[in-house]
């Protein structure tokens, strides 16, 4: 093996695969979050299905998107090689179980916390990527709308529509994303700090700080992502 | 004080084990952990049955020899070593869980003991500084700085326990190997030796089977030395430094 992989696939590697493509995890969560934004303008969705057009057409979102895909593909697969080899460093556990002092219970169950964002995932991705590709809620007749992008107008599928469709009438579905996104706080509260500390940036002056940063991402990204199935459904009632 | 005492009873490594109860009568409250179960080993003695095996040495909270996870803590509810704990710490008539350390690295020789020899191990691998035999060096003839001096000291007082292992959810010896990578990578003796010690070191705690770290801070919380978990940052810190700049391809 080279010096690169055998960097790469030893314990500390690997936690540097999890932090690096963790932050960039976090980094893609704020954009698409502040993205989203544009659903509550109310000018019945024409801001978010401008920014839908721009998302899908855009060459750098794209680009982004690989990036993205293999982000989130490093991270689950480290995820699951690590988890495994953690379990198999103890292959009896004690009989009388008790945590020690200090120690979250998000810091001990980041497998259980990623598991249900991968879940979630999945069926984020089943609800609006297959819709908007396959429109299987309206049997393949996607809503379209004309939008007007200053000097010609053109007929783009109704991103917006579906969106409302889906948080409204599958309140299920908002049930979940609530749900999941309590998860991807707890995720992040204890994922963004130790991300440093895996780069071995921790000092006195800086560690305090990229905690508070944490915890204040752990509230605001997933309260973000939680108010837009919550909106959907408190104005649909 | 009476107690009833859960113990983890393993023959040896091959054979299975399981948790046996034992009642102690009469136990003082000034005994030490390691005498009460002394106390247990005569009764059983008297009784021809096998006593409990246990590792201890100089029982004066050193050595590091002393083990035992009690009631799922690792040398009990504070941070001291078993030999340092004493029966005050417990109720009068409390049930108390004893288990080995359980880490797949440490394999288990007899009911309470454990071989730690993957820290030997480790240690040979990278934890040392080279120096040529000769006559003596003066002992003040490379200065270092107060600061330093104590910073290094407080890794050093590891006494190789093994304490953290047991208390992680991962059963990672990070906070261990941290200590002695960090120890002699702050002293000017370590330094010429710290890329080839942190890749060496890292290298040999992967091929015993510890697992890595999630930062979770049960091993700092656990260590009778209060080693402090900034070892594990300036660890990776060194181990990632050492894999892109040294010469070992
Ligand atoms: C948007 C989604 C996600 C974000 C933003 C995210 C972010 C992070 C961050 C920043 C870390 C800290 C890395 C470190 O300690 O060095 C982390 C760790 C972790 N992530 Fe994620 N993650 C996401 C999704 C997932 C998924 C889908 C899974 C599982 C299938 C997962 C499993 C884990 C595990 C197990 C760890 C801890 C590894 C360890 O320290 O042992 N994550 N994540
Ligand atoms: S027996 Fe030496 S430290 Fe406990």
């Amino acid at each position: 093996m080279s010096w690169l992989s055998t960097t790469l696939t030893s314990s500390i590697g690997r936690k540097l695969v999890m932090g690096l493509t963790g932050l960039f995890l976090v980094s893609f969560l704020f954009v698409h979050g502040i993205g989203n934004l544009a659903l509550f303008k109310n000018d019945g969705g024409m801001a978010f299905n401008a920014y839908t057009v721009f998302m899908t057409t855009s060459p750098i979102i794209r680009v982004m998107e690989i990036f993205l895909v293999a982000g989130f593909g490093f991270h689950i697969y480290t995820a699951l090689t690590l988890t495994n080899q953690n379990k198999a460093a103890r292959p009896q556990g004690y009989a009388y179980k008790k945590s020690s002092p200090g120690v979250t219970w998000f810091s001990q169950n980041m497998g259980t916390s990623g598991m249900v964002i991968l879940v979630f995932l999945i069926l984020h991705l089943i609800n609006f990527y297959a819709e908007y590709h396959y429109g299987i809620m309206y049997d393949g007749k996607i809503p379209m709308v004309d939008i007007n992008m200053g000097d010609h107008t053109v007929n783009v599928r109704n991103m917006y529509e579906i969106v409302k469709t889906v948080f409204q009438q599958q309140w299920w579905v908002s049930v979940l994303y609530v749900g999941s996104m309590v998860l991807l706080g707890m995720h992040l509260a204890h994922g963004f700090q130790s991300a440093f500390k895996t780069f071995g940036l921790e000092h006195k002056k800086y560690t305090p700080a990229i905690i508070s940063i944490g915890n204040v991402i752990a509230v605001l990204l997933p309260a973000l992502f939680a108010s837009m199935p919550l909106y959907f459904l408190l104005t649909g009632l | 004080m009476n107690l009833n005492l859960h113990i983890w009873r393993q023959p040896n490594g091959q054979s299975a084990g399981r948790m046996v109860e034992y009642n102690v009568k009469d136990i003082s409250e000034e005994m030490s952990f390691l005498e009460m179960l002394d106390v247990l080993n005569e009764d059983l003695l008297r009784k021809g049955e096998d006593p409990v095996a246990f590792d201890h040495d100089c029982r004066e909270g050193i050595c590091g020899t002393c083990s035992l996870v009690i009631n799922g803590r690792p040398h009990g509810p504070y941070t001291t070593t078993t030999c340092q704990l004493h029966m005050r710490s417990f109720k009068d008539g409390e049930t108390v869980y004893i288990e080995p350390w359980r880490a797949k690295a440490f394999p288990l020789v007899k009911d309470l003991v454990v071989n730690r020899s993957a820290f030997d191990r480790i240690i040979q691998s990278g934890g040392y500084v080279s120096v040529n035999t000769g006559s003596a060096r003066d002992a003040n003839e490379t200065p270092i700085g107060k600061e330093i001096a104590d910073e290094a000291m407080n890794s050093a007082t590891c006494i190789g326990c093994g304490a953290c292992v047991a208390a992680c959810k991962n059963a990672s010896a990070m906070l261990f190997v941290s200590a002695k990578i960090s120890q002699l990578a702050m002293l000017p003796q370590g330094k010429p030796e710290r890329k080839r010690r942190a890749e060496a070191m890292v290298a040999q705690m992967d091929a015993e089977g510890f697992g890595a770290c999630t930062n979770t801070g049960a091993c700092a919380a656990e260590c009778p030395k209060s080693i402090s978990m900034s070892n594990i940052a300036m660890m990776n810190r060194e181990y990632t430094s050492a894999k892109l700049t040294s010469d070992a391809v």
